[in-house]
Order: structure tokens, then sequence, then C-alpha cells
């Protein structure tokens, strides 16, 4: 147990070293500590609760490297007045961060299995630190696959990245898009459709996903079509986080808490309450 | 046999594959050609081997619209099924694409009269057609938006 | 729990108060304001519900005059000690930000309030070791509640009957307490004589009773104390049984949108519930901008609000949120802590406006299986 003194109840400040615009609603912040013993580190998968001065708190998937986390990336997308404040964040601005908190992807615990990463729009940040820790140490696991779904090719994140990616023979990277303008010559058509024919072996392949609920659910469905096996798939879940360690119960799904429990699940977990509504 | 190979004519009796072989060619489409235009007669579908094809509409402000693509090992086309027999969408290689292309035609007069056969091709559209349907409806929720 | 059994008289409770509050302890008790039973400061006896006692029904509390001067007649008001330590509201830290810069402030560490709750009933100490479990148990915890509950003594009351609502034998936590107190007193009124008898529960409580007037009790007095607590008729009843697994079965029950019709989601049950301990976070600032606090209160799953993300409610229905808060009371409670939530205190149904009884909805729900397993024919619904 950790006990969560005053001291860790305040949160670190953290200061904007560098400010990305992604898409037209997406930004991608770099911040560095400004106390210098900052002895922050996480896993990936984690996030951070992130607190725009007088505007609120946000719980933000931490994107950064693992092995840099002197480096604190947050990708923020504009929804509501926190958000949109971070977005908007100049370098030299500050913010406090508590955390890290919640689950990690099981990159470890993939050694030796093929990886399989599903996503789709905002999805992709929290998978990014698991695909730097996964190419880190590329010869300790099979087949690794990235499928990224977006809108447009305009709201697609990281695409330098994803260029390198592209170009690298140990990881294959397959994108597509829900609607295109002329010039677009990628595919066109939902993530989900990318899945039948992706170059995995069911049998032993890890499945990360990440992305819209309704996307969860049918990249699901295609997996098992496949033949992955439950305790094989891994979900990144969402909700509604006020504190961010399992103590003001906004975030329970069913019998978990997202913020402690989760946010990344092994399907099994929380299978029952996927399916039902309102939940 | 390079058609029993493919999933969509698996459980197929040695006879309705030797026909339908006899129905088909290779084909091949260069980056940008079009494999039929909306409109068109629907004469024939195609089982993609290797490349990329999009099915597109035309307007005449925003020019050709994507909105799906289809590629290796994807089946294309089965207006050829049912009348009009005219295709609703157009395709267009946007790679160098290699197909089988098979004749509807010739498939359509044989259907009617060796139902068997019919029945069984009916069977394996449906298939495509609810998986298309099925992605298009998830393309519709448009699911990145922010009440996804 | 010493086997040993005391005695103390109406003077000799005020001395307890008196000794408790020479101790530093501010005395929270039971008080009568506004026609229900309040917690507040207290510190003499006659603070206290003297001859008064309460009759509750869904929907409904009145107090009453009891024709004796019995002080813990009543049973529960519409608070809980959760109050106490678990405040409706309370800062966490504050923030200064010049130009650029922030500065955070942790709350001052002062000395801690030391509580006595004086009259605690046995569900109650229930109620407060399941947040025990919450707020101190988890993988986080909050130093806050650690530091009151460190410092507070409890003087439990043996309830001496039971509302028409409470249902603690089902939920095992009562009539009588068991545990959890410093000191536990049950109160005898009888052939004209009026007297307390106690039981030390610790030290802390041993060392307070050994410095007031006390007696040992008599063998005659200790069976009218057990006779009290054996009298009292508890006669609501909840099934436990496999409950969470019922409830985990029952998402779809049309059970639920009926008292979806029903339910005004006023949040009341949340309030007075002495387990629920969903709270809020949010930030307040000043009008220069440059000092933010942030709070944190009580929230309740009742709010279309609590469930919002980014596009929507996950829970807009009322229908889904009572059917939220008692699968989570009954159900989930014990997948995450191991125990029910529930207590059995009632309150929910008396402080219910429109007088929803959770045993009649979970007996509702039992009963819903009973008459699907008679309508296919006697075959046996299986888990799901």
């Amino acid at each position: 147990m950790k006990p969560l003194s005053t001291e860790s109840i305040l949160p670190r400040i953290y200061r904007v070293q560098q400010s990305n615009q992604e898409t037209y609603d997406t930004w991608t912040l770099e911040f560095e500590p400004v106390d210098d013993h900052d002895d922050f580190s996480f896993t990936p998968g984690q996030f951070n609760m992130v607190y725009g001065f007088g505007v609120g708190e946000v719980p933000v998937s931490i994107s950064g490297d693992p092995t840099k986390p002197e480096r604190l990336i947050h990708t923020i997308r504009s929804v509501g007045a926190v958000s949109r404040a971070l977005c908007l964040l100049k370098k030299g601005e500050e913010v406090t961060v508590r955390g890290p908190y919640g689950t990690h992807w099981p990159v470890e615990d993939s050694v030796g299995h093929a990886v399989l990463i599903v996503t789709g729009g905002v999805g992709l940040p929290p998978l990014r630190p698991a695909i730097y820790q996964l190419l880190a140490n590329r010869e300790h696991y099979g087949r690794i696959v990235l499928l990224y779904g977006a809108r447009t090719p305009q709201d697609m994140l990281y695409t330098t990245e994803l260029k390198r990616w592209r170009a690298r023979f140990d990881i294959d990277v397959e994108t597509t898009v829900d609607t295109a303008k002329p010039g677009w010559h990628g595919n066109v058509g939902v993530v989900t459709t990318l899945i039948p024919r992706a170059n995995f072996d069911p049998q032993h392949t890890k499945a990360f996903i990440c992305g819209p609920e309704i996307m969860t659910r049918f990249t699901i469905l295609e997996l098992q079509n496949r033949g992955v096996t439950t305790e094989n798939i891994f979900v990144s879940m969402e909700r509604n986080m006020k504190c961010g360690n399992g103590l003001c119960g906004h975030c329970q799904l069913g019998s978990v808490f997202v913020c402690k429990d989760g946010p990344v699940f092994r399907y099994d977990q929380i299978q029952p309450f996927l399916s039902k509504r309102e939940i | 046999m390079v058609l029993a190979d493919h999933p969509f004519f698996k459980g197929l009796k040695p006879q309705q594959l030797q026909f339908l072989a006899g129905c088909a060619s290779n084909v091949r489409f260069e980056q940008e050609e079009s494999l039929y235009r909306e409109g068109d007669e629907a004469n024939n579908f195609f089982v993609i081997r290797e490349g990329k094809v999009a099915i597109e509409a035309f307007s005449p402000k925003r020019g050709a619209i994507t909105i799906q693509t289809l590629t290796n090992g994807d089946v294309l086309g089965w207006s050829w099924l049912f009348p009009p027999y005219h295709v609703h969408f157009g395709a267009r290689a946007i790679e160098l694409t290699r197909a089988i292309s098979l004749d509807g035609k010739c498939l359509r007069k044989k259907c009617e009269e060796d139902h068997d056969l019919g029945y069984e091709l009916m069977k394996r559209f449906s298939a495509v057609m609810i998986q298309r349907l099925q992605a298009t409806r998830l393309q519709l929720l448009d699911l990145y938006d922010e009440g996804g | 729990m010493t086997a040993r059994k005391l005695i103390v008289d109406t003077k000799g409770l005020q001395q307890l108060f008196d000794l408790l509050r020479k101790r530093g302890y501010h005395l929270i008790g039971p008080t009568v304001r506004e026609g229900a039973i309040v917690y507040d400061n207290i510190t003499a006896l006659a603070d206290l519900p003297v001859g008064w006692i309460d009759e509750q029904d869904g929907g409904a509390c009145r107090l009453k005059r009891s024709n004796d001067e019995r002080v813990f007649g009543y049973t529960v008001g519409p608070q809980s000690w959760k109050r106490l330590l678990f405040p409706p509201m309370a800062r966490l830290w504050q923030a200064n930000r010049g130009a650029k810069k922030i500065q955070a402030v942790s709350e001052k560490e002062g000395p801690t309030e030391k509580y006595a709750f004086i009259g605690a009933r046995s569900c109650e100490i229930h109620a407060i070791a399941i947040q025990d479990k919450v707020f101190l148990e988890g993988e986080y915890s909050d130093p806050g509640y650690r530091a009151r509950r460190e410092n507070t003594f409890v003087l439990a009351a043996n309830c001496s009957h039971a509302s028409s609502n409470c249902f603690c034998v089902s939920m095992g936590t009562g009539p009588k307490a068991t545990f959890g107190y410093d000191l536990a007193l049950t109160e005898v009124l009888e052939n004209g004589s009026h007297f307390f008898v106690l039981d030390v529960g610790s030290e802390r409580g041993n060392s307070v009773i050994e410095s007031i007037t006390n007696q040992t009790a008599t063998e005659a007095q200790s069976r009218a104390a057990d006779h009290v607590s054996d009298a009292v008729e508890v006669r609501k009843t909840l099934d436990t049984n496999g409950i969470k697994e019922l409830l985990y079965r029952n998402y779809d029950n049309p059970r639920w949108i009926q008292v979806a019709d029903r339910c005004l989601t006023c949040g009341n049950c949340t309030l007075v519930c002495p387990t629920c301990f969903c709270s809020d976070v949010y930030d307040v600032t000043d009008l220069t901008g440059r000092h933010a606090e942030r709070w944190r209160k009580w929230d309740s799953c009742f709010t279309v609000d609590f469930s919002y993300i980014h596009g929507g409610s996950i829970r807009p229905s009322p229908m889904s949120r009572y059917r939220q808060w008692m699968t989570h009371k009954l159900g989930t409670w014990i997948d995450q802590f191991g125990t029910s939530g529930c207590v059995g205190c009632g309150r929910c149904i008396t402080w219910c406006p429109v007088g929803i009884d959770i045993t009649e909805e979970a007996r509702a729900i039992r009963e819903s299986e009973k008459t699907a397993t008679a309508e296919s024919g006697g075959m046996k619904i299986e888990n799901a």
C-alpha cells in the first residue's frame, strides 16, 4: 500500500517545453519538471491527472518514452474547458501533475509473443510508450503489427513517427481512414476491416486495444473470429475520473475502478460489463 | 487451381469449381485504371490477388470520393447477380492490381439452370455483403468524434 | 473486551462526558432539532434526546415523546458519523500563480480534532468499519480520514428497539454492538431505576471508565441489559444469500424500469447512507485568477454529471443510476472491499421522498427469478 501523505497529495509542478499541434483539435505537449530532483517514472499505459491552473484537472495518458521519463509528454484533445486550456498552453507556462496512476500494458509479460496493436483516433497516444518499449527490446518479440484508424488523413497523429515505423522492417504498420479526400492512396474503411488479413498468428499473439468503445467491441469480435483468446486481449478503458486513485467512486465500471484496476484491463476482467448498456 | 485456394470458393464441389474456372481469367489494372464505372453493365466480379482498389462515387464538385478500399483477397462486385445488373459505385485501382475476373453474365445463366451452384454463390456473396454492410455502419458512426 | 460489566447512572454518564471533554475530546452526540435527530456538539446529558423516540416508515420519520426519561430511545437520524470522519467539504490544497509560475501550498497540518461519538449504534459502527476499508485499506489512503479516525472515541449505545425500517440482523450488523467501541452502554429503565450497563471495549475506554464513579453490575442488572437487547424486534429482512451474483445476473431485469418510475434521483439515499463515499473534486479561483483552491465534496452517483465524460454521460437514465447504486451497495462492493456496503440501518428507506425500499427491490428481483423458473417448466436458471 502506498500511503498518500499530504506531501504526495500535493502535485508536482511542470513547465511546458514544447507544444506541437497535431490536428485541428489535438496538441502534443512536452513538459519538464520545475524541480530538478524530480523522480517521476511510469510504465506504458499509465496516466497523470494534469491541472490547468484555476480551470481543473483531467486524466491524460502519458505518451512519452518510458526510458526518458524526464521528458513528460502528453497528447491532449481539446474536448472541454480543461483540455482546451491545456491545449493552448505556451512554452514556459506551468501545470501541476499528479501520478502516474493506473495499470500498464503487459509489454514485459508479452515477451516471446507477437503483439498486435489495434487503435484509432486518440487511442494511439496511450499506446505509443508501449510501442517504444517493444521496439527497444525488439528481439524479445515475434511479429509486431500496428493497425491505426483515423477519421481522415488530417486527423492522424504522430505522422512523422508513423512514417518512421513504416520504414522499418520489424514492425508492420497499416493505417486506414473513415473518409478521404482525393489524392489519398491509403486504405479507406474502419480499422476493424484491417484485422482479417493482418499478419499475425492468433495462437501466439497478445492484442492491445485502445480507442472508442464501439471500435473496441467490434475489434474484439474480429480478433475472436480469428481465434485470439480472451486472456490475450488487453483493452484500455475510459470513465469519468476525479481523484485518480480509487477514492471518489466516479470511474466505476461494474466492480472495477478504471483509475486503479485499469485503465488497462485484460478483456475477461471487464467482459461482463462491456456488453451491458449504461454501466 | 488458383480458385480453390481462395477462402471464398472453399467448399464448392470440384465440378462447380471447374465451371467457375472456365469463366475466369487473370486480369491486371495499372494504377489509376478503372475496373468499372458507375452505371456500367455489371458483367464481372473480381477476386483481388494483389493490389488496392477504391470503391468510389463521383461528385462534380469533389471529384472521385473513395468510400472504401479493398485489397488482397477481397471479393469485389455483386451487382452482376441482381437486376438491373448495373454497378452503382465505381471501382478504380489505386495501385497496380492483379485480380481474377469471373464472367458474371455467363455465371448468371448457369445459376438459373443449376440452383445448387446458384445457392452456393448466393450464400457466399451474402456473407461478403454483410461484412461490407457492418464495416459501412461502423464508418457511418464517426467513431472518433468526441462523443465516441 | 472485558467480561466485567459495570453500571453507571445518569450522573455517572455526565461525569463521563465531562471527563472526555477534559481529555480534549469534542463530544458529538444526538440532539433534537427541527423534528429530527441531528448529530451536533454536546456537553451535557440534557442536550441528548431525553424522552424522545422515533417512528420511521418509507419516506417518513416522526419524533414522539416516550413516557419516560430514556436517553437513547431513538434509533437513527438522517445523519451518520461519516460527516465527522469524511467531511462533506474539505479543502485539499491551494496554489498561487505568478506570471507563469505556480506555487502549491499544502493544507496546514494542524492538530486534528478529537471526537467522541456519543451513542453510536452497532450498525453505525459497522458502517465506520466499512468506510475504514475504503479510506484506509486501499492502494491509496486518505490521511485526513486516518488522523481523525485514530483520535475518535466511540461510546456505543445498544438499541432498545428497532425502527420499522431497520434490517441490521439480515446484514449481520446488530442490534448489539460487538466490536469497534471504546465503551458500549445498554440503557435500562425498570422499576423506577434508570442506569446504564457498560461494556469496556478498549484500553482507552478502560482508562476513562476507571476515573468515574462506577460499580460492577450485578447478575440481575447484567441480565436486564441482555433482556433489553434480546427484546429488540427487527422486522425487516433482506436475503443476502448470493445477492452479489443475483444482481450480476439481473442487470436487464424489468424491475429496474419499474423502480425508475418512482425514483426521483434526488440522491437523498446517498446523503443519509453511512457508507456512501463518493466525492467530487473541483477547483475554484478568486477573481484575480492568481489564487486557486481544490476542494473535495460529497457527490452522488444519482446525478447525471457523475458519469459524464466528454460527449455525454455513461448513465443518462434514472434507471441506470438507481441500478448502479443498489448493485454497488449490495453487490459490487463485496468484490471491491470484501464486505457488503449496506449495514441495514434503513435510512435510505426512511429518507427517500417516495419511500423506495431497498429490501423490497432486492426481494422483487429475487422473486422474479423464481417466477421465471416456474414459467420455464421448473428449469433452473443458471448463473450468467
